[in-house]
């Protein structure tokens, strides 16, 4: 088999007393979408931090191409290709598209000694670079990052990570705060950045979401791994009890399905 | 071309500072019965818009990286208190007590900055002890070096010239160094990297900063940048007024922030423009000395300020909705489209 992008063995981290994650070890491989199931309070966020660079590991190794890294701060992880998109996509909501695409790395006219920012390079990049990721609706990239829909963000921050060469995309619940349609939306955009050979990490506590773009899953449970499986390996009712613990959250999710189905039926038929 | 639509002009973060500049000269011809010719052709709110600007620029920029400066109240005597004592008590050449002025602005400005960075201290705490503390040293320090409270300059003709002279008569040449750091201070923030920076500072200082912006060297030069503003107004004053006073100076931290304010920079930092400041600063500027040529009662520009300051700041967060929504209008043919 090829080497793993991105490969954690043992990874422990605790917070002075309190240990947050157990033993962890995982692969992501190029082209690969691995989800990162688990409940809240898990440990999702504590492991992608640590993979970012924001919190060091208490002890084992993290290995990128075979080879163990070491990151002191977030600008490490970043500079070797991982790449974090957050919630809420786009973190500078009152700077347009083209100047947040470039923060840090912003385009510039030499004239002289001096030098200019490239507002029409940047601009023109931005825009292009979110449209090949098939969201076509943005095509001003004066326009303002806040007003852009849930979706169109994480878009254009999936899009910016791609364009500066993430080789690692880790995607920290992107379609939690979106409705059917976006989220549908973001689905597409994460197959897109799988075709072109990203490794992506995809965090997510809706199962559906995971079935639908995961080709490897593995399911947290209080910082410690409890499932490692590959695509088709389970079923959604399983995931979803394994998500939980162990209990039979699945029975009950849709006995509660079947409650409000048979609630809105007669509803309905009231009218 | 197509840029030039209604859409575009709203999210110019300068729109509501300049609708609020017309609003009040309107208000002052229509119900003051000022006369805009005499009003145009006065000097007094030029060379108020002058002093307060130099210092209202550079605290904007400050705002808009998300911190505040209010030491700035104490750093203007502290800069003519040091150019008086220097060169005018001790005799010493007027550039040893012009570069003795300006290292006294840069040295406050790297405290504030060093504590602003260092320390989880918010920048208006910090800053509001070194302006007690600063008001503290120049009493203190002019009492027991002269024995006075007021010291008198003598400068040569090129530093009246360059620093303290007046234009026409009337127009103090300061005017003519607001409008340079203002033209400069526009380039930087619009149109270079650094100016991106500092927006993205305001906006989120942990990404900028996981983005590779250094993000605590830039904000301890906006500090240093406002202090030795402050001080460099300071010293413009005594220089053309052969005098400098211990006190004065307190009035412009409430002016240069609800300049700011007004110029449609927001409190919580990432979003403004120095054109908006630029107007927010002629703006307060015409309130305040305008009211001299209206019938109105002078007592009444405090009334009128904060009105103004209130209604300019609701237009300002309305626009700012419109441009984070987007006009209506092209929205709908962006959906006709697709
Ligand atoms: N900086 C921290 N210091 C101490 N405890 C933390 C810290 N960050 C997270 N934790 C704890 O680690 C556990 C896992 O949190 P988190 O990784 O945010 O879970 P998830 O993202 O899966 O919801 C929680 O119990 C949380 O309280
Ligand atoms: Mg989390």
């Amino acid at each position: 088999m090829t080497t793993p992008v991105l490969e954690l063995r043992n990874v422990n981290k605790s917070f002075g007393p309190i240990d947050v994650l157990h033993d962890i070890s995982l692969k992501v491989h190029a082209g690969e979408v691995l989800c990162l199931l688990g409940d809240n309070g898990a440990g999702k966020s504590t492991l992608i931090k640590t993979l970012a660079g924001v919190h060091k590991q208490t002890s084992g190794q993290i290995l990128m191409d075979g080879e163990e890294l070491m990151f002191e701060r977030p600008k490490d992880a970043a500079d070797r290709g991982i790449s974090t998109v957050h919630q809420f996509g786009g973190t500078f909501p009152l700077m347009s598209i083209g100047r947040s695409f470039f923060v840090g790395v912003e385009p510039v006219i030499k004239w002289g000694p001096f030098s200019f920012f490239d507002r029409k390079t940047a601009n023109e990049t931005a825009v292009k670079a979110v449209r090949e990721f098939g969201i076509t609706r943005i095509d001003d990239g004066d326009r303002l990052i806040g007003g852009l829909s849930g979706g169109e963000r994480q878009a254009l921050a999936i899009a910016r990570a791609v364009h500066f060469g993430a080789r690692v995309l880790i995607l920290d619940e992107p379609t939690a705060a979106l409705g059917v349609k976006e989220a549908a939306h973001v689905l597409r955009i994460v197959f897109e950045a799988r075709k072109r050979g990203l490794a992506i990490i995809f965090i997510t506590h809706q199962v559906m979401h995971a079935m639908t773009v995961g080709d490897h899953f593995a399911v947290l449970i209080r910082g410690a791994l409890a499932a490692d499986f590959r695509k088709g390996e389970k079923t959604r009712e399983e995931i979803t009890d394994l998500m939980a613990g162990g209990e039979a959250m699945a029975e009950l999710e849709s006995e509660i399905e079947s409650y409000a189905q048979s609630d809105s039926e007669t509803s309905s038929a009231a009218q | 071309m197509k840029r030039l639509n209604i859409t575009y002009l709203i999210q110019q973060p300068a729109m509501g500072a300049m609708i609020s500049f017309v609003a009040v000269i309107l208000f002052y011809v229509l119900l003051g019965g000022v006369e805009l010719s005499n009003l145009f052709g006065a000097a007094s709110w030029v060379n108020f818009a002058a002093n307060l600007g130099i210092i209202a620029l550079p605290v904007g920029l400050l705002m808009i990286s998300g911190e505040l400066d209010i030491s700035i109240g104490a750093m203007i005597p502290a800069g003519s208190m040091t150019i008086a004592v220097v060169s005018g008590h001790y005799g010493l050449p007027i550039e040893v007590g012009i570069l003795a002025t300006l290292a006294v602005g840069v040295s406050v400005g790297l405290i504030n900055g060093i504590l602003t960075v260092r320390t989880t201290v918010p920048s208006l705490i910090v800053t509001l002890g070194t302006l007690v503390a600063m008001q503290g040293i120049v009493l203190s320090a002019s009492v027991l070096l002269t024995g006075n409270a007021s010291v008198s300059l003598t400068s040569p003709e090129w530093a009246k010239a360059i620093f303290g002279q007046l234009l026409g008569g009337s127009y103090q040449i300061i005017i003519l160094w607001w409008l340079g750091f203002s033209l400069l201070y526009y380039v930087v923030m619009h149109h270079t990297h650094i100016g991106n920076w500092i927006f993205a500072m305001g906006g989120d200082k942990e990404s900028a900063r996981n983005a590779g912006i250094p993000t605590q060297k830039l904000t301890i030069w906006l500090f240093v940048l406002s202090s030795t503003s402050a001080t460099f107004v300071g010293m413009c004053g005594a220089i053309l007024f052969n005098s400098a006073q211990v006190s004065g100076g307190m009035l412009y931290i409430f002016n240069t922030i609800v300049s700011v304010v007004v110029g449609g920079v927001i409190l919580t930092g990432g979003f403004g423009s120095v054109l908006g400041i630029f107007f927010g600063i002629l703006t307060f500027a015409i309130v305040s000395q305008g009211i001299y040529f209206t019938d109105i009662d002078r007592n009444w520009s405090s009334l009128i300020i904060g009105v103004m300051l209130l209604a300019a700041v609701m237009m300002n967060n309305l626009f700012r909705k419109m441009a984070l929504l987007g006009a209506p209008k092209i929205k709908t043919t962006r959906e006709a489209k697709s």
